[in-house]
């Protein structure tokens, strides 16, 4: 039991070391990574819903030209998303700056197992249907005495 | 006329209704059996006469009868006969035409299934399904009627919207989702009615099984041609753009998923049975919750049908829906006390508890992440966007963590496992995995490609061992051959082997969405006609622009041929389009796809034509590799194939003398 | 189970009875909630976004004239400038080319430039439509609409009105009227009389 419980243990590590050794990304990103995960982060302002990175309309393809234009001019990921949200408003960034929308549903999970767990707690345990050792040794012993006819 | 025969057979089929769920439910409360079959055979009926108006509206726009407005708007002369038909379903109105067609073809599918035998609640159950139908049909009939006339008859209609003709999937993505959508009413409605009656025992889950499995299973192909077509018609490049409209109808999917897995605890365990209720009308609240943010005019997007007024008419059933759900949850609590606890967490019910935490947060996450803006907009009035980004970091993770769940899941006996059969089972997935983590690391793949695959590899294998051991078992015992010995497996634990095929379908969509996420690449070009330019990897020539004419359209194709870079073998010819229609000004692309197969590297080849300049001849073409992808669809339907498996009516009652399959594993795991 | 005080166990029934209406209300607070919240969001249309630009400098520009060989710049300190995106595909344009002939002889005298911009079209289609309508303010190409996106233009057409200091005093979508620009037009040009 304890050599498969290693194996297994075992062939996780393997995993986990193979994960970190792997060619990590640390590469410094270049002109052009950072014009697609800046355009992937705004909304196209005449789709539904689409990024400007995916849209195929052509205000998009202009405006992700705009985007590398800016960012070969110098601009820093910050302020070039600053320039689209000072002539579109917040509504342009796909991502909003609030923390809100990530926070709302984990509390809300949270609260929610929080409260079952309130309520399974409160709950009388169910009867145990597992027999002890211990007990399986007295009930031996009455059985016993009571074949024996007492 | 046909708006005169629409209207009036709706309306005749809306009295019915009421007059269904009223005679229901005082056939109920008197104990009058003939008022209970009057209203069971009055759903028949019911299909009748929407059937009926469904079918004017066909004739209406096939005989191009424009004093019906919906018809002057969303046909044409023009209009090929095939999308004159799907017009019935491709805008607001016809689609509820449709909806109700559906909910009426359920209706009467319950009133047949229950002819002969039928539960104590099932006079309340009808009740409660003529009341939605009845909703719907007065949606049909009142602000959204698609039979309204026109004063002055125009010569002609303004044809469908060109995205909704540009494709003939267009066909099949509505009604497999409304199959799904709807399809959930029956569990709800058969859960209400145990709250209302007080026979909240199991009985309503084994009743509705099947219903819920099917409605499940047809909203799993639904979803999957949803994607299917903005991949391949709408000619972005992807397949999913957490667009609103597609996030909540993913949304009662994930709860029914949820809701598959936490019956079976309470099945065997006799627990979660508030939850369980909850789910059910959670799930079609939910469906609710769709058709509102849908048509509602709410949000903006890309299927949105503006309607104003019908907004309210939504939101009041959908308040109703969720107040008499939880209401009578809250009123019924003290039946719903759970038979017994967890004992341990090394047990299948806790993985199938953690899978339900896990689907929820995801639904909570998509849910309010699709409303948020929603919210701020009320309560500040500010615009904010909440877009692709924030869904997939926030999905991301949960999604790898259900895979693993779903991995070990199988492997973990009901009640409590010993840790030595545990471990058994673990070895060879666990070593799979680190045999591809391995294989990944060396191949110089990055981090998140080793995670992902490495457990992919593990729970495809503990998935398919646990396949094996029910047929093994089965070949043991009876000394068969691997083929009867696998029919008899799957005959005598549908459930698991449906479960198990599912999760296979999970696991190669999952696999597909990965390899696409990590390996995709995309490149824009403008080239001239003769032009040669290199792309990722590829080396494209422009060979052709040509316009031709259609009866509804103008069709501009670019011919474009691909080269591998570096051998120079051509590898594909492509040929993406836009299309003008008349009436519109902005043209629709129509990509062009060279499908990934096993046999080119499962790399789709994807061209879609972004401008064309006249005066070149030269065209802007975008350019993507998207290797993966067909795994996605393929897993959709593999998916969809396990709830089909799983719900099987079963041909005959298991043989008597016969043990349960799981006794026959368990045998036959002592024996090694 | 010896005898019960029938007095106590009526105190508990209507003690489990009041406990399980408090779970009913708790219940409800958070699905009221909800729909109130979903109830607050009709009656907004989706389509319509708050003009960020108003008060900040309008962004300048030089762009090349529709069908001719100079640029046009602007806007120029001093003067007001009205300027309207538009393109030939666009049937609110169309609609509203009246209301800007109007508007336009009755303030050129008064200094105030008119430019319209060509949005997303090509140039020949542009000329086409332009030579079919009346007026004569300078038309101009927008090369990548960068001129657009500097004005975050959503889709056309869309009307500034440029106030003599050279920031947005208003800003349209959507069809303009006669009496929207006379009215933003004496604005700005009151604007110019109090620097």
């Amino acid at each position: 039991m304890r050599r498969t419980w290693l194996l297994v243990a075992g062939a996780a590590v393997v995993i986990v070391a193979a994960a970190l050794l792997a060619r990590g990304g640390g590469e410094s990103a270049t002109i052009e990574d950072r014009a697609q995960a800046i355009s992937a982060g705004l909304r196209c302002p005449v789709c539904q819903n689409l990024s400007v990175a995916d849209s195929p309309s052509r205000l998009a393809g202009e405006m992700r030209a705009e985007v590398e234009g800016q960012l070969r001019a110098g601009r820093t990921d910050d302020e070039v998303r600053a320039f689209f949200v000072a002539r579109y408003g917040e509504w342009v960034l796909l991502e909003p700056r609030s923390l809100l929308p990530f926070v709302i549903p984990v509390a809300a999970v949270a609260l929610g197992v929080g409260a079952w767990m309130l309520f399974v707690r409160r709950r009388p345990r169910a009867e145990r249907t597992e027999v002890s050792d211990a007990e399986r040794r007295r009930i031996d012993v009455d059985l016993r005495s009571l074949e024996e006819g007492a | 006329m046909a708006a005169f025969v629409g209207t009036v057979s709706l309306a005749i089929a809306f009295a019915l209704a009421l007059y269904g769920g009223a005679v229901a439910i005082v056939g109920v409360r008197r104990r009058n059996p003939s008022m209970l079959e009057s209203a069971r055979t009055t759903a028949y009926s019911v299909l009748a006469l929407v059937l009926i108006a469904n079918a004017a509206m066909l004739v209406a726009l096939l005989t191009n009868d424009f004093s019906v407005r919906y018809v002057a708007s969303n046909s044409s002369v023009a209009t090929p006969t095939f999308f004159k038909i799907l017009a019935l379903w491709s805008a607001d109105e016809g689609s509820l035409l449709l909806w109700n067609l559906v909910l009426g073809g359920y209706l009467a599918a319950v009133a047949f299934r229950f002819r002969a035998r039928r539960p104590e609640t099932f006079g309340w159950a009808l009740a409660a399904m003529y009341g939605v139908v009845a909703f719907y049909l007065l949606l049909v009939l009142g602000p959204t009627t698609p039979f309204a006339t026109l004063a002055s008859v125009p010569a002609d209609g303004n044809g469908p919207l060109p995205l909704l003709q540009n494709h003939p999937l267009m066909a099949a993505h509505p009604p497999f989702l409304y199959l799904g959508f709807i399809g959930f009413t029956v569990p709800f409605a058969f859960a209400i009615a145990g709250l209302i009656t007080g026979r909240v025992s199991d009985d309503w889950i084994r009743i509705t099984r099947r219903w819920t499995l099917a409605a499940w299973t047809f909203l799993a192909v639904g979803l999957t041609l949803g994607a299917l077509w903005s991949y391949g018609v709408l000619g972005w490049g992807g397949y999913w753009a957490w667009d609103p409209v597609e996030n909540v109808a993913l949304l009662p999917w994930l709860t029914a998923t949820a809701f598959l897995h936490s019956v079976m605890v309470q099945e065997r365990r006799g627990m979660l049975k508030v939850w369980n209720l909850a789910l059910v009308v959670g799930t079609f609240s939910l469906t609710v919750l769709g058709t509102f943010l849908t048509r509602g005019s709410i949000l903006s997007s890309v299927h949105t049908f503006a309607q104003s007024i019908v907004g309210p008419m939504y939101l009041a059933f959908l308040t109703l829906v969720l107040v008499g759900g939880f209401g009578l949850i809250a009123w019924r609590r003290d039946a719903l006390r759970a038979e017994s606890t967890l004992d341990t967490p090394l047990s299948r019910e806790s993985v199938f508890l953690g899978n339900n935490v896990l689907l929820l947060a995801v639904t909570f996450t998509v849910l309010v992440g699709t409303i948020y803006p929603l919210i701020v907009e009320a309560l500040t009035g500010e615009k904010v966007s909440v877009g692709g980004p924030f869904f997939n970091r926030n999905t991301l993770p949960v999604a790898l963590l259900l895979l693993f769940l779903m991995g070990i899941g199988p492997l973990l006996p009901w009640r409590a496992a010993s840790l030595s059969a545990v471990a058994r089972r673990l070895q060879v997935p666990a070593w799979a995995a680190a045999a591809v983590a391995v294989a990944f690391a060396l191949a110089g793949a990055g981090t998140a490609a080793i995670v992902v695959f490495g457990l992919a590899a593990f729970v495809g294998t503990a998935t398919i061992a646990e396949m094996l051991r029910g047929v093994r078992a089965q070949r043991r015992a009876h000394a068969t051959s691997w083929g009867v010995a696998t029919r008899a497996a799957v005959t005598r634990n549908r459930r698991l082997y449906g479960g198990l095929v599912a999760h296979l379908g999970v696991l190669v969509a999952l696999v597909g969405v990965s390899w696409a996420a990590l390996g995709d690449a995309s490149g824009e070009l403008t080239l001239r006609v003769g032009d040669r330019a290199r792309v990722e990897g590829y080396e494209l020539r422009l060979d052709d622009l040509n316009v031709r004419e259609e009866a509804h359209r103008r069709v501009i194709v670019a011919r474009i041929t691909a080269f591998d870079a570096e051998s120079g073998e051509e590898v594909a010819r492509l040929q993406p389009s836009l299309n003008l229609y008349p009436g519109s000004s902005e043209p629709i692309g129509t990509p062009s796809i060279r499908v990934g197969t096993p046999w080119n590297g499962m790399r789709d080849l994807y061209a879609s034509l972004v401008s064309v300049d006249a005066e070149g001849p030269a065209a802007s073409i975008r350019f993507f590799v998207n290797p993966g992808i067909g795994l996605l669809w393929v897993g959709g339907f593999v998916i969809a194939f396990g709830g089909i498996v799983a719900a099987w009516p079963s041909r005959s009652p298991p043989k008597r003398g016969s043990l349960p399959a799981e006794v026959e594993e368990t045998r036959e795991e002592v024996r090694v | 189970m010896s005898g019960v005080d029938p007095a106590e166990r009526d105190e508990e029934e209507s003690g489990s009875r009041r406990s399980r209406g408090r779970v009913i209300v708790l219940t409800m607070v958070p699905v009221i909630a909800f729909a109130i919240l979903l109830a607050s969001g009709l009656g907004r249309d989706p389509r319509e976004l708050p003009s960020e630009l108003i008060s900040d400098r309008a962004p300048a520009f030089a762009l090349p004239e529709l069908g001719g060989q100079g640029d046009i710049s602007g806007p120029t300190e001093g003067q007001v400038f009205v300027v309207n995106f538009w393109a030939s595909w666009c049937l609110e344009c169309h609609a509203e080319h009246d209301a800007l002939v109007a508007a336009w002889e009755r303030y050129r005298e008064r200094g105030v430039v008119f430019v319209g911009v060509v949005f997303e079209d090509g140039e020949g289609t542009a000329l086409q439509y332009a030579s079919e309508k009346e007026g004569d303010w300078p038309l101009v190409m927008d090369p990548g609409s960068r001129t657009a996106i500097a004005y975050g233009v959503f889709g056309v057409p869309e009307t500034f009105v440029i106030a003599p200091d050279g920031t947005i005093a208003a800003k349209t979508i959507g069809e303009v009227t006669y009496s929207w620009l006379t009215e933003e037009i004496d604005r700005a040009l009151r604007t110019e009389v109090s620097a």
